[in-house]
């Protein structure tokens, strides 16, 4: 007498990497409901060891493009830990304003190419481009400045180059005096500026669709860094927040006792736990955590969206996310300001103090990202490893599916509604499967 | 009436999906592209599949896995010109750097390192399985590169130069101070040029992202590197594993 429902979605679009989705209902029971991901995997962890210590940020950058900048910064930070090396305050607030220029990019990337299709109806961002003109040259304007304000600071956004152990090998554009460095951080400020009221149209285009935005909540543990500086992005501790309100802050070298990795049997990836079933990493963690160090500016816009702390609705990740953005940008030119305000200066990289064991954290789009390594008296890596938000997210992805999908037989929502609400829900993460540096137990049921 | 647009496909293997990015970080002008060519499939961008004819397909990343075969075996047979992009396609790239190793699963992923899913073989370019017809080389690519390759394939050029002189003639060029004159050292002298040489300019050592020129000297290479560049003798033999392991005589 129940219905029957066969989903299958096979490496979903609009995702960075390699995902399904497989829904079996007979009869109305739920026979399979599974987020499964396929991604090849590519040994990061093994290819660092004996590789030198200035090598190995090059080398994990590479784990993702989209999160390059972050993968950079957590990477050089557990480097740092392992060598003894303090950076300077210069090199600090220069890598938190990279920091924001890439939460920036990959969030206006998310929100506009990935997500924007699916609120619109429109199978990508393509068919807008004749149909919504200004709309795509807006989103691909703002991409553009965030690609322009990472590499003014880092040199280039995918896979940055100036960011090295011990601080930065060039000035702010490339600068060959200091003065000129400085002209550049200026130049960067009126830009970002200038982008202020694109992003008010975008607050606009957003209010508009956001009734478009699926309502489905399930409260789950939130984790995230918190930092004493600002809205935890580049720093801090790890940060844990319970539905209840309860919160907990772990120090980064502890980061394996939130992370917790297991592997169930029916499982698809790697799960992550903490203090319940599964946790949530990402925009809407961040700012469910830090509601209160977001910029003034952000927070208008989101009470002008109706964003309410905690927030228990995944799907809302993608408008946390537009918030952040509009944060980096009121941020970064208050960061660009300290920095004047204390002269930039011409300072060579910190060299190693000693050569140990360290761990790094840093805030990337998707959320909280590790990376430890250990490495011999002669600097060269004898061990690595590296924990990304997207394996994390995995086991939180799997226990929303597992809420959604009755929820939505009991609806009787049809079968292609259902499939398009689970694919949206998981694109709401903004997955970025293709970091697959770690452990994935794929045992699927054919 | 207005040229056919082409019909412009792009498919990624064990890759960062950098590349991808790249061309997000045109802005605007980007808009004007779409008037030449026509996306039919692109994964990460939109859910549209098509079964039309490609006129040009862009592969990104490594070939690691038997499985990916068939894969690729059907992108060349939609298609009518192959472009791998980005060095994972071009050469193995940073994916190589396991190559060497026997115990990169175990190490890894331990006691598990066995399960079918977990197989990736050496980690090898695009034309290990599939004839390319094109390469646009680069970790990340480098974005003026693929605006000039597309133009040429849209306006029908069969021919796309690659130089093949080294990095070190680019930083003469742009009067940037040799890395080795600083203290440090550099992989420019074997290193194929095309980039603009941006990270010696920017106070790093060139790692041969887009790999080697044709007959690099690899022994005069970890000479320099060793004597010159001050680099311990085990280090100087395999500094250039980071991005031309499959082009190394040890390959």
């Amino acid at each position: 007498m129940g219905r029957n429902v066969n989903i299958s979605v096979h490496h979903i679009t609009r995702v960075e990497g390699h995902g399904n989705i497989v829904v079996n209902v007979k009869n109305g029971t739920i026979e399979k409901c599974e987020w499964q991901v396929p991604e090849a995997p590519r040994f990061f962890e093994a290819m660092v060891r004996g590789r030198h210590y200035s090598e190995v940020a090059r080398i994990t950058s590479r784990i993702c493009g989209i999160c390059s900048v972050g993968h950079t910064l957590a990477s050089l930070k557990a480097s740092e830990a392992a060598l003894g090396i303090e950076v300077s305050e210069q090199t600090v607030l220069l890598r938190r304003i990279l920091k924001h220029a890439e939460n920036f990019d990959s969030h206006i990337l998310h929100v506009y190419f990935l997500v924007a299709p699916d609120l619109v109806g429109a199978p990508s961002v393509f068919p807008l481009a004749a149909t919504h003109t200004e709309v795509v040259k807006r989103a691909l304007r703002m991409k553009r400045l965030g690609h322009e304000w990472g590499s003014c600071i880092g040199g280039r956004t995918t896979h940055p180059t100036r960011a090295v152990v011990g601080g930065f090998s060039s000035l702010p554009g490339a600068a060959p005096t200091v003065r000129q460095g400085e002209k550049n951080l200026v130049e960067l400020k009126q830009k970002l500026l200038a982008a202020v009221p694109d992003a008010v149209e975008t607050y606009k285009l957003l209010l508009s669709l956001a009734g478009n935005i699926p309502s489905f909540t399930r409260p789950t543990e939130y984790v995230g860094l918190v930092d004493d500086y600002e809205y935890g992005l580049y720093d801090g501790k790890i940060g844990c927040l319970l539905p209840d309100g309860k919160r907990e802050l772990v120090e980064v070298s502890d980061y394996r006792t939130v992370t917790n990795e297991y592997v169930v049997d029916r499982s698809t990836a790697k799960y992550a736990k903490h203090r319940l079933d599964s946790y949530m990493a990402g925009a809407l963690a961040r700012i469910n955590i830090n509601y209160n160090r977001l910029h003034p500016e952000a927070r208008k816009l989101a009470e002008g969206l109706g964003f309410k702390t905690p927030c228990f609705n995944p799907y809302m990740n993608s408008v946390a996310q537009f918030i952040e953005a509009v944060h980096s940008v009121y941020t970064s030119v208050e960061l660009i300001d300290r920095v004047l305000t204390k002269g930039l200066k011409d300072e060579t990289p910190v060299k190693p103090a000693k050569f140990a064991r360290g761990a790094g954290a840093a805030e990337v789009p998707r959320g909280i990202l590790f990376h430890e390594y250990e490495y011999d008296s002669d600097g060269f890596c004898t061990m690595g490893n590296c924990i990304i938000p997207t394996n994390q997210n995995h086991g939180n992805i799997q226990k929303d599916f597992e809420k959604l999908v009755p929820e939505m037989l009991a609806a009787n929502r049809p079968e292609p509604e259902m499939e398009l609400g689970l694919e949206m829900l998981v694109r709401a993460y903004d997955p970025c499967i293709s970091c697959s540096t770690h452990y994935l137990d794929v045992t699927f049921k054919r | 009436m207005p040229k056919p647009r082409v019909k412009v496909a792009w498919f990624d293997f064990a890759c960062c999906e950098g590349c991808q990015i790249e061309m997000t970080n045109f802005g605007e002008p980007f808009v004007q592209l779409l008037q030449h060519v026509e996306p039919v499939e692109f994964r990460e961008a939109m859910s549209e599949k098509t079964t039309e004819r490609i006129n040009v397909a862009f592969v990104e990343g490594s070939f690691t896995r038997e499985a990916d075969r068939a894969r690729l075996e059907e992108i060349r047979t939609r298609s009518d010109i192959v472009v791998a992009y980005g060095q994972c396609a071009v050469s193995g790239g940073i994916n190589a750097l396991k190559n060497h190793m026997d115990d990169y699963s175990e190490a890894v992923y331990g006691k598990d390192c066995k399960r079918p899913h977990l197989d990736s073989q050496k980690a090898l370019p695009v034309s290990a399985a599939i004839k390319v017809d094109y390469e646009i080389p680069g970790c990340p690519m480098d974005k003026a590169e693929f605006i000039r390759v597309v133009s040429q394939l849209v306006h029908g050029t069969t021919r796309v130069y690659q130089p093949s002189y080294p990095v070190c003639m680019e930083c003469k060029r742009r009067e940037t101070v040799c890395r080795y004159d600083d203290g440090d050292h550099c992989l420019g002298q074997v290193a194929r040029a095309g980039c603009g040489a941006p990270c010696p300019a920017d106070g790093i050592p060139c790692e041969a992202c887009r790999g080697f020129v044709d007959n690099p000297n690899e022994a005069a290479l970890a000479k320099v590197l060793h004597e010159r560049g001050g680099l311990p003798k085990k280090w100087a033999d395999t500094k250039s594993r980071m991005f031309a392991a499959n082009q190394r005589g040890d390959a």
